[in-house]
Parts: C-alpha cells; sequence; structure tokens
C-alpha cells in the first residue's frame, strides 16, 4: 500500500487545529461581527473508460472564508492560504467590502456560542483510501465485465473533510464528514445495450465494487436488443436510485418564503403556504436528520446554528418548510433550516414481490439529465437510462428504448401503489457521492412518458 | 467610514491587489510573482519565480519515473454581488491558488495538487501523481501516446477585457443592479426580482517536458436577473430570466448590457405570460433567436461531436454519442443541410471558451466540425488526434489536437471540453424579423429555458423564456407552457432557413458540466436566428 498521502499538512483538520486557525483570523478582525468559516477536505478519485483506468488523481484544500459585517452591511471573502499575512489580508478585504456594501435590511445577528450533537458521518476506512485500493476496486468490476466481453466505465470518489465555522461572539463549531461513491456503467462493445449499478456511504467497506459490478453486468446482458414502445401513462417499478432521482428534488421546493410570496407548488391559492396540508399519499414520510447513520449530515447550517432532525411530510402532510433566520422572525416562526440529507420511509414489499404483483409496467433502474420545467408543479424533465424493463404478466419479459418523461414527484407520490425497504443510493447525475439519500423502490401508476428515445 | 468616497476613487482593485500582494508574500515569492500580474503589461514573459516553481515541478516528476509532465499553476478569483428587490443580499470575493502535476509514466496518468506553493509543496504533488499513475499502471491495457506539439517556451496571453471588474466598486456595482430592479418593479404586476453580477478572472501559468511555458490572464462576466410576476390570487406566476449571456470580457460588457435600459421590457414580458394563451400541442415552424439556438446547439451539436463520448469514455455520466464511431461518421454522417456549417474555435474574441493556448500548450485553431451539414471531425485533445489519424491522412491534413484541454483549476485534472461551437451565417442578408416574415403557422422563441437531452444526445426538450405566436408571418400574441422534443438529426435537416452575417449573436454557458469529478466549462455559442420545419410541441402546464 502507497501511503495515503505525501502531502504535509494532511487533507483535514482536527479540531484543535481548526479552533487555533480560526482564533489566528479572528485576532485580525476589526469589525463588528466576524464568522470565520474553515472547509478542509481531501478528495481521491480514479476514473475507469473501456476495461481500464483513465485518470485518476488527489487534491487537497483548505479554504477559509471571512464574513465581516459594520451594522447591516457586510461582505465576504474566502482564502486558501493559511499564513498570517494572507489571513489578515483576506480580512481586511471583507472589511473594505463590507464597509461599501449596501445595508442590508434582512440582515441578522451573528450567533453565539450553541450546542451541537456528535454527527456519525466520518469513516476511517474512507479516509484512508488510497490510489492502489480503489484501483483494486476498478479491476474487480473491469476484470468480470471484459470477461464477459462487455466494455465498463466508471467512477471512484472518496472524499474526507473538516468543517469549522466560529463567529467573534463565541461560537465555534467542527464537524468532519467522509462519504465515497462508486459507479459504473457496462456497455455491449457495439453499443447495443447498457447496465448501470452505483453505490455511496459514509464508509467505503460498506461499498461492494464486486457485487456492484456483477448487478450492471447482468443489467447489460438484460439490455441487449430495446424494443420500442408507445409513450404514455405507465405504471413504473423504480429502483431505488430511479426514487432517489426524483424525491430530493423536493428538497429544492421546501422553502417557506418562495411558498409564502406565491411562487412555489408549496403556495397555498388565495395566500399563505401548504403546511399542514395533504399533498401526497399518506404512506410518504420525508426527514432529514443529520444524526442518522445511514444518512448522516453535519448537525450545524453554514450560520453555525445547530441541525435538529426535521420532518418535512408526514403520513402524506407537510409538516415543516424551511425557514431562514430571517423569514422564521418575520413570520414569527422558529427558523427551520435544510440539512444535507433526506429519508424517505419505506414499506415491506420485495423488489420481486413488486414485480410479481404488476401485470404490465416499466422498471426503471435511473433516470438522467433531469432538469426543471414547471415550478409551480414541481414537474420535471428528464429520461430513463442504462437498464429500462417491460414487466408483463408479472415477469420482466424485455429491454425497452429509453424514454423521456414529463413528471413531478409530487404527481408520483399522489400515485404510489407500493414501496419496498428504504436504502441509502449514489442519487447523483455526476457519481459524486453528493448528499446522503436514502429512499425505498416504488412502484407508482400513470407516470407521463412523453417521447421515446434511440439513445443506449 | 470618512475615506468611503475616497477609497472608491482609488478604487476596489487597489484592496484587492494589496490583499494578493500581501498574501503571496508569505510563501516567499511566487507571490508577489502573481500580485504583479495584475498590474504589469502582460507582454512581459511569466516571471522567474513561478517557472522556477514549475520546472520544479516537472524535474520532480521525471526523477520519480515520468515519461512525460505538466505542471499548472494557477489563481482563480470569483466576485459576485447578489440583490433581490430593493435591497443588497450577498457581497463575496473569493481567492484560491495552488498547481496541479500531471504525470505520464508507462502510459498512464497520474495528477496531484496542492494549494502549498513551495518548491517541496510542488515536489510533493509531483512525486504523488507519479505514484497514482503507478497505482494506475495495474488496471490499464493500453498505453496513453500524445500527439506532437511543438513547444512555446515563452507564451503569455490576456483576454479581450477593457475594464478589469476587480477595479470596479461593490458600492457601483450594486447599485447598478438596484437600478435595474427598480425599474422592472415599475411594471404592474410584477412582485419580486433577483439580481446579479458574477465575475471570474483565472490567472493561468503553464509548463510541460516539451518546453512550453505560458502565462495566461482572463475574465468573465455575467449579468443575471430574474423577474417574477404574480397573479393577485397566487393561482399563477411566471419568470423571465436568462436576460444577458455571460461573456469572456470585463465590466465594459456589464455596461452594454444596460439592464436599467432593458428591465421594464423584461418585467412586462413576465407578466404578459401570466395571461398568454396555454400552447396547443401539435407541430410548428419554429423561428429560434440566436439568445435561445445557442443551447440547442450546445446539447445536441457541441456535445456528441466531443470524441471522449463518442469512444466510450464518458459513459458513466456524460454519456457516449451517436456521432459514433468516428469511422461510420467523419465524411458521411448527413447532420443537417447544405447551409449548417458549425465552427468549433477558441481564438473568437471575447468569447468564454477562448485561450492563447490549451491545457496541454497546444495553440488552437479554427476549425469545422460540419461542413456543408457533413460530419467533418471533432474536438480532440493531444492524446485523442492520433485516434483519427486515418481521417486526417486521408483529407490530406495535419493530425494535431484542436486544443480542446481543459481543467476548471489548479486542483482539477484537466481533459477533453469543448471548444466556442457556432452556426456559421448563411450566404443570404435575413434577419430574425424576415424568418418570421416568411412564416405561416410558427412560434418564435427567445432568450433559453428549461433543457435536457438523453446520454446519446439523441432525444432533447427544450423550453424558452418568450414565445410568440406566429400566424401568417405576423406574430400575434405570447405564448405560455412551451416546449419542443426533437430527435437531433431529424431536427437540424429540418432547418431551412438561418440568418446572415449581421443577425449572428453570442449566447453561452457559465457553467456547462462534464467529468468525474465533474467540472465546469464556460463556452460561448454564436448563432443566428434560424427556422426549423414542422417540430413537435408540448405543453408543460398541469394542475397542481
Amino acid at each position: 500500500m502507497s501511503p495515503r498521502s505525501l502531502f504535509d499538512p494532511p487533507g483535514f483538520l482536527s479540531k484543535e487545529d481548526a479552533q487555533a486557525l480560526a482564533k489566528r483570523v479572528l485576532a485580525f478582525s476589526k469589525a463588528e461581527q466576524t464568522r470565520v468559516t474553515i472547509i478542509a477536505g481531501a478528495r481521491g478519485n480514479t476514473r475507469y473508460a473501456v476495461n481500464q483506468v483513465s485518470s485518476g488523481g488527489d487534491n487537497a484544500n483548505v479554504m477559509v472564508s471571512i464574513r465581516s459585517s459594520f451594522g447591516t452591511r457586510s461582505a465576504s471573502t474566502t482564502t486558501n492560504k493559511l499564513d498570517d499575512t494572507s489571513l489578515r489580508a483576506s480580512v481586511d478585504l471583507s472589511e473594505r467590502l463590507a464597509k461599501l456594501a449596501p445595508e442590508d435590511p434582512e440582515a441578522m445577528p451573528e450567533l453565539d456560542a450553541q450546542t451541537y450533537d456528535e454527527s456519525p458521518g466520518w469513516s476511517t476506512v474512507t479516509a484512508n483510501l488510497d490510489p492502489a485500493g480503489r484501483a483494486a476496486a476498478v479491476r474487480a468490476v473491469t476484470e468480470p465485465a471484459r470477461a464477459a466481453k462487455l466494455a465498463a466505465t466508471g467512477y471512484i470518489e472518496s472524499d474526507a473533510r473538516a468543517n469549522a465555522i466560529a463567529t467573534n461572539k463565541g461560537l465555534f463549531a467542527y464537524g468532519r464528514q467522509t462519504s465515497a461513491a462508486m459507479t459504473t456503467t457496462v456497455r455491449s462493445p457495439d453499443g447495443s445495450s447498457s447496465g448501470w449499478a452505483g453505490a455511496s456511504h459514509t464508509d467505503w467497506s460498506r461499498i461492494d465494487a464486486e457485487a456492484l459490478g456483477a448487478r450492471a453486468i447482468e443489467k447489460a446482458r438484460a439490455s441487449m436488443n430495446p424494443v420500442a414502445i408507445e409513450p404514455g401513462r405507465y405504471t413504473v417499478l423504480l429502483e431505488p436510485t430511479a426514487v432517489g432521482n426524483l424525491v430530493q428534488l423536493l428538497a429544492f421546493a421546501l422553502n417557506a418564503r418562495n411558498a409564502d410570496e406565491g411562487r412555489s407548488f408549496f403556495t397555498k391559492q388565495g395566500g399563505g403556504n401548504k403546511i399542514g396540508l395533504k399533498v401526497v399519499d399518506e404512506r410518504v414520510t420525508l426527514a432529514s436528520d443529520p444524526l442518522d447513520p445511514d444518512a448522516a449530515a453535519l448537525p450545524f447550517t453554514p450560520e453555525g446554528a445547530p441541525a435538529k432532525k426535521t420532518t418535512w411530510i408526514e403520513n402524506g402532510v407537510v409538516r415543516n418548510l424551511a425557514y431562514d433566520r430571517y423569514w422564521a422572525q418575520k413570520q414569527g416562526k422558529s427558523a427551520t433550516p435544510l440539512i444535507g440529507s433526506l429519508k424517505m420511509s419505506g414499506g415491506t414489499t420485495s423488489m420481486e414481490e413488486l414485480i410479481a404483483s404488476t401485470q404490465r409496467g416499466i422498471l426503471v433502474t435511473r433516470f438522467w439529465y433531469i432538469r426543471p420545467v414547471d415550478p409551480r408543479t414541481v414537474l420535471y424533465t428528464g429520461l430513463t437510462r442504462d437498464g429500462t424493463f417491460l414487466i408483463e404478466d408479472g415477469k420482466i419479459t424485455k429491454a425497452v428504448k429509453n424514454l423521456r418523461f414529463n413528471e413531478s414527484p409530487v404527481f408520483m407520490l399522489n400515485n404510489l401503489d407500493a414501496m419496498g425497504p428504504s436504502v441509502r443510493v449514489s442519487a447523483s447525475e455526476d457519481g459524486s457521492p453528493g448528499f446522503a439519500i436514502v429512499v425505498p423502490p416504488i412502484k407508482a401508476h400513470d407516470f407521463n412518458f412523453t417521447s421515446l428515445s434511440d439513445a443506449v | 467610514m470618512t475615506d468611503r468616497r475616497d477609497f472608491l476613487k482609488k478604487s476596489a482593485q487597489v484592496a484587492a491587489a494589496v490583499a494578493a500582494a500581501n498574501a503571496w508574500k508569505a510563501t516567499g515569492g511566487v507571490a508577489s510573482a502573481f500580485a504583479s500580474v495584475s498590474t504589469r503589461p502582460v507582454e512581459e514573459i511569466p516571471d522567474s519565480t513561478i517557472r522556477e516553481l514549475m520546472m520544479t515541478g516537472l524535474n520532480a516528476a521525471k526523477v520519480a519515473g515520468a515519461g512525460y509532465a505538466d505542471v499548472r499553476l494557477g489563481r482563480q478569483r470569483q466576485n459576485f454581488v447578489f440583490t433581490r428587490e430593493d435591497h443588497i443580499q450577498n457581497v463575496v470575493d473569493t481567492d484560491s491558488m495552488g498547481c496541479g502535476v500531471r504525470a505520464l509514466v508507462d502510459g498512464t496518468w497520474g495528477f496531484a495538487a496542492t494549494r502549498v506553493l513551495t518548491k517541496d509543496g510542488v515536489s510533493a504533488a509531483a512525486k504523488e501523481a507519479v505514484s497514482i499513475a503507478r497505482a494506475n499502471r495495474s488496471a490499464r491495457d493500453r498505453p496513453v501516446v500524445l500527439t506532437p506539439n511543438p513547444p512555446t517556451p515563452n507564451g503569455t496571453w490576456k483576454s479581450a477585457y477593457v475594464t478589469d471588474p476587480w477595479s470596479v466598486s461593490v458600492e457601483e456595482k450594486a447599485a447598478l443592479l438596484l437600478k435595474a430592479n427598480a425599474e422592472a418593479l415599475k411594471v404592474k404586476g410584477v412582485k419580486y426580482i433577483f439580481s446579479g453580477l458574477f465575475f471570474v478572472k483565472e490567472e493561468r501559468s503553464y509548463a510541460n517536458t516539451d518546453g512550453t511555458v505560458t502565462t495566461q490572464t482572463a475574465i468573465r462576466s455575467w449579468p443575471l436577473m430574474q423577474i417574477t410576476a404574480i397573479n393577485a390570487d397566487q393561482s399563477d406566476f411566471q419568470n423571465r430570466t436568462n436576460i444577458a449571456a455571460p461573456m469572456g470580457r470585463g465590466w465594459e460588457y456589464v455596461l452594454e448590457r444596460d439592464l436599467a435600459g432593458h428591465a421594464q421590457q423584461w418585467g412586462e414580458e413576465a407578466v404578459q405570460k401570466l395571461t398568454a394563451k396555454p400552447v396547443e400541442v401539435g407541430r410548428y415552424d419554429l423561428v429560434l433567436h440566436p439568445s435561445h439556438l445557442w443551447l440547442t446547439i450546445h446539447e445536441s451539436i457541441a456535445h456528441p461531436t466531443e470524441l471522449d463520448r463518442a469512444m466510450g469514455y464518458e459513459a458513466n455520466y456524460a454519456g457516449t454519442s451517436f456521432v459514433s464511431p468516428p469511422e461510420k461518421i467523419l465524411g458521411q454522417l448527413r447532420y443537417g443541410p447544405e447551409m449548417m456549417n458549425i465552427q468549433g474555435d477558441r481564438n473568437q474574441e471575447g468569447c468564454l471558451g477562448t485561450v492563447g493556448w490549451d491545457d496541454e500548450g497546444v495553440k488552437p485553431e479554427p476549425f469545422l466540425i460540419i461542413k456543408k451539414g457533413v460530419v467533418n471531425d471533432y474536438q480532440t485533445t493531444r492524446e485523442q488526434a492520433a485516434w483519427l489519424d486515418w481521417w486526417y491522412k486521408k483529407e490530406k491534413r495535419e493530425t494535431r489536437s484542436h486544443g480542446c484541454s481543459y481543467a476548471q483549476n489548479w486542483d482539477n485534472v484537466q481533459f477533453q471540453r469543448m471548444p466556442n461551437v457556432s452556426l456559421l451565417p448563411g450566404d443570404k442578408e435575413q434577419s430574425f424579423e424576415d424568418l418570421i416574415a416568411a412564416t405561416d403557422k410558427g412560434i418564435a422563441i427567445i432568450g433559453d429555458g428549461s433543457f435536457s437531452i438523453d446520454q446519446q444526445r439523441y432525444n432533447a426538450q427544450f423550453g424558452g423564456q418568450v414565445f410568440h405566436e406566429i400566424k401568417g408571418g405576423k406574430i400575434v400574441g405570447q405564448l405560455k407552457d412551451v416546449a419542443y422534443q426533437m430527435r437531433t438529426p431529424d431536427f437540424w435537416n429540418s432547418m431551412d432557413m438561418i440568418g446572415g452575417k449581421k443577425s449572428y449573436e453570442i449566447g453561452g454557458s457559465f457553467f456547462d458540466g462534464k467529468g468525474q469529478p465533474g467540472q465546469i466549462n464556460a463556452v460561448s455559442h454564436g448563432a443566428v436566428p434560424s427556422r426549423f420545419r414542422n417540430i413537435n410541441v408540448i405543453n408543460t402546464g398541469r394542475k397542481a
């Protein structure tokens, strides 16, 4: 094993180091209020294409952001130079910019000392994953793919990061997190079939490269010679990744202010928002909990406020929307921050049972190029990809060509038929670990496919 | 605060420059090198200290066993000012510096990056890049071979800006935005405004073991505005956004766009959408304005003609391409009509993807990707150009990289990214209005909106900002909830009219994503207004 990194200092900072660095920065500040944010991390990645490593690299960086305020005038600067002279210069610049900035009537005071929970988002295995370890995981996918006369392309990323926040009013928050993801797309050499599998977790040892490769190979084999079907409304069986691709979009729509201002799905016609109203099937509960070991997130917000478990939708009813500190104060509510993870409740039906119970439907492995079309209905468009199959009379009968949808996760979760158990997925389009998303496989009716794609 | 006006006169860039100069001193010399970049004429040769560090990196890589290596020493700054309605939201200035080393060892790549800009720091990164390449060696079959490229021993280049946005005070930037917001808010029905200015400044020094050493400075500017109109009973809201293209220019470009002068018009367009007629599903002739068409070109031509995609290298994220395999495509695939010429060009003045040299030291030249409607070339790097050797020989062209290697910053490895890719004007001088006048039943679309395309770039769907209904050669009113769906080759082959030179305009993206880890590329696309026959239009409005 080669060393994790030849760099000195290491890629992330300990709590003591972060505290010392924040103190140094605050000592230079002359503003009425100052907030220092430190993000120190290392990222390792390996790419492979057509059964061999194509590139890979490691980097490490420490970014220090300084937000300075005089009354309601504020500005921020960021630097990655940590010597005293550089830090002082960055503090000075933020103070000069702040003095020149117009007043912000929505400015909120910096927070003083807070207490935080300990997040379970760190894995030493992930932090120690090295290029040789990544190359071994690549071979666990490419060698079986080559033996099967298929071409595997994919990506492994591991991140280890420390986040710290300090203010001149005594706040200090520190948290460290790891994340890892592996994804692979296995294709036939003639481009007539494609299969995908992926996984993401805090802990790299929870990702089984060989099993993941075998799944993608199986999908590629089953995807040969897809047939065209008519676009239209179909019953769909969405694997957990496909559910994650769509359900995570709801998080962006949960903004209370947009709802109150009349420009959101969560706007109530006539005024106000939809808190307390049922918007999706009563089996759906959506929550964020920074302390959930399967969906860990930083236990504080970018302003240093504690992040607590928040239930957004409970049994189909909107319980909370995200209020920033200003809007909460203005509306007489308590601030409810967005949290970097999302978990959807599941059911007990297995994937096999979901298939067996379906007379005619489409099984979707994952969605791709998902972009907003209409914020009034959280309507998005995108396409199926890398493993789309027709189910007839309770069995997968053939591979079908990919389809474009125009659909909303809101409509989809209203049309819910059944769910399996929730699992952690790799739901980012680019294969980065992204936010922790835990979702079930679901079966839903009347999913709106609007056109056919020739893409394999 | 007493020195406020005085300080303004001296300008904020002084502050920024001083900060930068101080920031660099501590690292022992390199620093002063960069600080002086902002004040001295760029024609000077790269600073000896930067050069020394880069040479240290190259030597360390060679000693460790690299057959080829390159070093990029970069500083990237971002500045943004965001407002809503009548007040400021955010003022941010970021600064990131560091060095990335790429090493080719026994035909396998390795890359490592560090923010520690000392000889030891750069050497350590170089050694790590070599050790990563060695680890990767165990999982490769075919060695990487680079197409030769003549070295540039002392290159300097500066993008086409007149006024550095860092020389403009935050007060002036905020005032410009707040004035535009106030103008838009004068329109009855306009309720909310978001506006912003986003600037990027890149100083990039580069050296490779072929003997190339270059230093480049580029500035990019993007004015942003989103105007929201809302019905009295909150039953509907509509946005007008994407009001101006980002460009590879400076503050002068922001002033030219005159946000305050156009804000009322944009506000009226948002309000009109509230009462616009929902589009009837069906087939229409589309007259697409360059402010819209640039994105269709980006997605359905520029991406599928990236050679790494066509060869399967991006299959896991960005996807592959229907423009593949090259041996069945080049000189054979008809993409569109005879009048269709698509050019890749990293020399186009004021564009986002314009450079002096790419991130492999290649001086780019314009090249025709589609010539008279037929695929003529792909976008390439030095690793890829050799893959098309057979085609260039057949065409009696030189086998050379088109200079499409780019990394978003010092901490990412470079790979193939698109150049500025543009639809060249037609021979006949005709305008957007001329195309509308020639159309019987159609929709004219201005501005880019929603967009999505499959992983081989066949099936796409595009929205827009303003949709004018055309009947009998005249605009008869606004439509809403419009999106068109297309199959790329059918769409481009349905193009039957294109504008002339005078109608050419440039659009672009600040944030084109590709690669794993995802990297951003800024790129421009020139276009002329064009007409497409009999295109499938859907209605995207649904009841909540």
